[in-house]
């Protein structure tokens, strides 16, 4: 290990937040311009809240127009008015839009910026027995980048042309030639500049975390002592800052080839009649910049949820999380493995057939670690002592959903095997499954876990029940029979009226799918409801509700500057000493000194 | 009015539910419970309900194939995709019993070990053997499916033999255009200036060539002295305008008096064997046949977006991008009038549909695809019209065109 491993000296950065408590702060340095990163967690998590609302709002939206083409919905009236829904009928290009932002908000805005934002802000400090972040002004930034980015997002809904249309991917030539699909006007300059403001803020937001994870950990916080949430949230940081990079440069020269008139990704085009300059250029070379971002980036979502359901999973369990090592071991093939694989997104571009046979099998590798992970999940909950928390029930959906799409993910990474379902609702609903429907279950556990860490109060339990088990019916009830339409059901289709072949069962089966969709979305509202009313009104928490292990839950319920009133607690063994024999209690906080002849484990 | 109504009513309610939870919450309060007090009895149901999803979860799973079996492709009709068809069904099978195992074990323990008071939970921190096996064991599944996969894929994209027949299969927003090769057997060269309505694929033959820069000539000049004409008249930022204009036509004319050159170059080098000689006698059509049972090489061009030649039945699918030209290559097995029989079904049709997002009406973009006996096909494609006897190109362009190639048509048909 090297020097930066070793656990600094406790209190070390302590510095001047002892003295610092009492100091009043002004609402503005509070709650808007706060660096204190319990808050800035916070405005994260509302942030993504609001954003996976409008986003999932869209989705009903499309899925109504899916599977009752032309019908006359109030409610998609309601959000688009006339020019967007004339008579209460979705538009097709407002349709490829939602589509569009839908895909945008839920993966960048909703499942990165409010995952990973959220839980690293929140857990890193409070888990490593740090003050704050390394850099409170710039994690500061980062969410006010976050934040600058989410509004031009939105405020591309209200353009003229209309938002961009060409799928979240925004490949050129369509993103880049407004005379080939209205989106991209006005709207696509918007989202380019969204998402490098994103980008801006996602890697100020990276670097302070690996940096405090490194830095910033208590006495006897060794890196083989962090809970699986840290070490996932360090290797999400690390892929992030390498990969995210890339796709500014995408973006940066997608935006020359449409305001400069270079021709990076274009090459002998007629369009609207007319023969445009640009020689030489491929769209093959924004695929790969595109993907060499777009693959780690799953990751991206998907490894802060493995880190949240470890903890929620071990500590419900009251049993250690089985295989330790392993599942960092994993967490750490995972994210190398997920820098090798990214042109499995591009079997039948017309790549050479020799690279997609490289890549499907990379690409297969990744599904090693990935089955350990659900083997060591299950195993810890094999003899557990489940309590059935709502955030242990979402780790145990998680669980399952990420069963589901990760084997479809076996199909789709077999290159043979994927020119059949490439681009089709197979592939949706694989990445709904893996990384959507996984992901958000894991952050819902997150907030339901977390909750009395981040404001004082419970969230209310039965509520929690309903909402868990209508979401999970609902998810399974959208993404199983997607997986059937998909097997010939290509995406991104307005409507399907003109195909005899997509008639009858799979009109049928889209019909379920809007139904559990929509039901689904109902479903959140009891979220909704259970998390806004629980800020105010919630049962007041006490210090460690979960009887945890982990160093969050010695800091006292009101939140203070700095975390800890007294000097910074003291590690001395791993976070997953649950039903240790020998001990009283079912739960040993890190901050416990090891007993005479006591063996670590 | 309404809307308001409906808003205010809303608004009420949700009032009304806070009030409620509230005194819900008081009740809990003075019974001495708390939210992160979970009960044996509530545990005990959560960990029922864990057993009953996971039943009717893999109940459902099972039925729902078997009740919207009309969901599902009919066979393979390709060679290619009976070998992706065998692929699935292996997968299907291993993947089957893992799906159904994990499952299980998920949910039956998750239901089985839910809290009892006064019980203490296994300690069971790791278990290296274990660990090696399922890592070994699914490392060694996963490589052999993915060797076979490979192996699949290596075939499905091999390179084709000499002489095999080649189609070229054309996208644009927001429909299909076809292209078959002449007496000659070969596809002649394209150039995206020469597109016209007269020539869709832009074909290059000397013919269509200094057709085509006939007429941006007189473009040119047309566009230049109404310029000059009201130069005096109209606006700097409307002149700046027409000037790009006329400058973008130029280079085009630049550029394909570049290509004249590179081509004639090449038929001084390779005579009857120029890729430019072989265009006159091409086929554009905008019907999709195929013959069955012949291996066929489907080469995909572009004219604007990426699009992608999705033919489902024939477990086949490749982007066309504009700017290069991408292929694959396929066997049809079973002609569409068997394929009628077979499903039971007289309007039975393949279906060639676009399947990356091109632009508002992709929806819409397909085009049927028949297979038809060797003999029906060759008598179709027959009639088809040739393109340089076809189309009578633009009159007006033929009067005023170059007197260095214009005259001298010997087309590439013999």
């Amino acid at each position: 290990m090297s020097a930066a491993m070793h656990p600094p000296v406790a209190d070390s950065n302590s510095h001047a937040h002892a003295g610092l408590h009492h100091h009043k702060e002004s609402f503005i340095s509070k709650y808007v311009f706060s660096q204190d990163h319990k808050m800035i967690s916070k405005q994260f998590l509302i942030t993504a809240i609001i954003m996976a609302v409008v986003a999932m709002i869209m989705s009903i939206i499309f899925r109504l127009q899916i599977a009752f083409p032309g019908e006359s919905f109030a409610f998609t009236h309601f959000f688009l008015g006339d020019k967007w829904a004339p008579d209460g009928v979705l538009s097709p290009s407002m349709f490829l839009g939602l589509v569009t932002i839908h895909g945008t908000i839920m993966l960048f805005f909703v499942l990165t910026g409010g995952l990973s934002g959220t839980f690293s802000n929140l857990l890193i400090p409070l888990q490593i027995g740090a003050r704050d972040m390394a850099s409170g002004f710039i994690n500061m930034l980062s969410f006010w980048f976050f934040l600058a980015a989410s509004v031009v997002m939105l405020s591309s809904l209200f353009v003229e042309s209309g938002p961009a249309n060409g799928g979240w991917t925004v490949y050129p030539p369509l993103s880049v030639l407004p005379q080939a699909i209205p989106g991209s006007g006005t709207g696509m300059t918007l989202w380019l500049f969204s998402m490098v403001l994103f980008i801006a803020g996602s890697l100020m937001g990276s670097l302070n975390y690996i940096v405090t994870i490194l830095n910033l950990r208590t006495k006897g916080m060794k890196m083989t002592r962090l809970p699986l949430t840290i070490w996932a949230l360090l290797l999400t940081a690390i892929v992030g800052v390498l990969a995210f990079p890339v796709l500014v440069s995408a973006v940066v020269l997608l935006i020359m080839d449409r305001m400069m008139g270079t021709s990076f990704y274009l090459s002998e085009i007629h369009i609207a009649g007319e023969a445009l300059d640009n020689m030489g250029g491929s769209p093959i070379l924004y695929e790969h910049l595109f993907w060499f971002l777009g693959h780690p980036e799953v990751y991206i979502v998907i490894l802060p949820a493995f880190g949240i359901s470890s903890e929620v999973i071990s500590t419900m369990s009251r049993k250690p999380i089985f295989g330790y090592r392993a599942m960092i071991g994993s967490l750490m093939a995972i994210s190398f493995l997920s820098f090798i694989v990214w042109a499995h997104h591009m079997f039948i571009t017309g790549m050479n057939p020799f690279l997609g046979a490289v890549f499907a099998f990379t690409t297969t590798l990744i599904a090693v670690p990935s089955s350990i992970k659900v083997f060591n999940y299950i195993t810890t909950l094999w003899r557990g002592n489940i309590v059935f928390s709502p955030a242990m029930l979402f780790s145990i959906g998680m669980v399952s959903t990420f069963i589901a799409g990760g084997l479809t993910g076996i199909i789709v990474a077999n290159a043979a095997l994927d020119i059949q379902v490439h681009d089709t609702y197979f592939v949706v609903a694989h990445f709904h499954m893996v990384m959507g429907v996984s992901a958000i279950f894991a952050m819902l556990a997150g907030v339901y876990h977390w909750f009395p860490r981040m404001y004082g109060r419970m969230m209310n339990t039965k509520l929690g029940y309903f909402h868990f088990w209508i979401t999970l019916v609902a998810a399974y009830g959208v993404f199983i029979p997607m997986h059937y339409v998909g097997l010939s059901g290509p995406r991104r289709y307005y409507e399907y009226t003109e195909f005899p072949m997509f008639q009858g069962a799979f009109m049928d089966l889209n019909v379920i799918i809007t139904v559990f969709a929509a039901i689904g979305g109902a479903a959140q509202l009891i979220f909704l409801y259970n998390f806004f009313r629980s800020i105010w009104y919630g049962q007041k928490a006490v210090q460690n509700p979960w009887n945890s292990n982990t160093l969050e839950w010695t800091a006292p319920v009101e939140h203070l500057h700095g975390n800890w009133p007294g000097p910074l607690p003291v590690v001395h063994r791993w976070p997953y000493d649950y039903s240790k024999p020998g001990k009283p209690d079912d739960f040993v906080p890190q901050t416990v000194p090891l007993e005479d002849g006591e063996e670590e484990s | 009015m309404t809307t308001l109504l409906i808003l205010t009513v809303l608004v009420l309610g949700l009032l009304v539910v806070l009030r409620l939870s509230r005194v819900a919450d008081l009740t809990r309060e003075l019974r001495g419970l708390r939210e992160e007090r979970i009960t044996e009895r509530e545990n005990r149901i959560s960990g029922r309900l864990m057993w009953a999803f996971g039943a009717i979860y893999l109940i459902l799973f099972t039925w729902m194939p078997i009740h919207f079996h009309e969901v599902f492709l009919p066979p393979a009709a390709s060679t290619q995709g009976v070998l992706i068809d065998q692929l699935y069904d292996i997968n299907w099978v291993v993947l089957g019993i893992v799906f159904f195992g994990t499952n299980i074990a998920l949910f039956w323990f998750a239901g089985k070990y839910y809290h009892r008071d006064g019980k203490r939970a296994y300690w069971y921190p790791h278990n290296d053997k274990l660990e090696m096996i399922w890592t070994i064991v699914p490392t060694i599944v996963l490589v052999a499916g993915i060797i076979y996969g490979i192996i699949v894929w290596n075939r499905i994209t091999a390179p084709v033999a000499p002489g095999t027949m080649q189609v070229e299969m054309y996208s644009k927003q927001f429909d299909w255009t076809f292209r078959y090769p002449g007496k000659d057997g070969k596809l002649g060269a394209t150039d995206f200036r020469l597109i016209t309505s007269d020539n869709p694929l832009g074909i290059v033959t000397r013919k269509s060539l200094s057709d085509r820069l006939a007429t941006l000539k007189q473009e040119s000049a047309q566009a230049t002295a109404d310029r000059e004409a009201q130069a005096a008249t109209l606006p700097t930022s409307s002149l700046e305008d027409r000037d790009a204009d006329i400058a973008h036509i130029n280079r085009m004319i630049e550029r394909l008096m570049g290509l004249q050159k590179l081509m004639e170059d090449d038929i001084k080098a390779n005579g009857a064997n120029s890729a430019y000689m072989h265009g006159a006698d091409d086929k554009v059509t905008k019907e999709f046949h195929l013959p069955v049972d012949t291996d066929v090489e489907l080469l995909m061009r572009s004219q604007d977006v990426i699009h992608s030649a999705y033919l489902p039945h024939m477990r086949a699918q490749m982007n066309t991008v504009p700017g290069m030209t991408t292929r694959m290559h396929l066997k049809p097995t079973i002609t569409t009038d068997s394929m009628r029989v077979m499903t039971n079904n007289p309007e039975f049709d393949y279906i060639l549909m676009c399947n990356k997002v091109c632009g508002i009406s992709h929806y819409n973009m397909q085009a049927p695809l028949t297979v038809e006996a060797a003999g029906a096909f060759k008598v179709w494609n027959i009639m088809l019209p040739v393109f340089e006897k076809a189309g009578s190109p633009a009159p007006a362009a033929t009067a005023e065109a170059t007197p260095a190639e214009g005259t001298e048509e010997t087309s590439g048909t013999n």
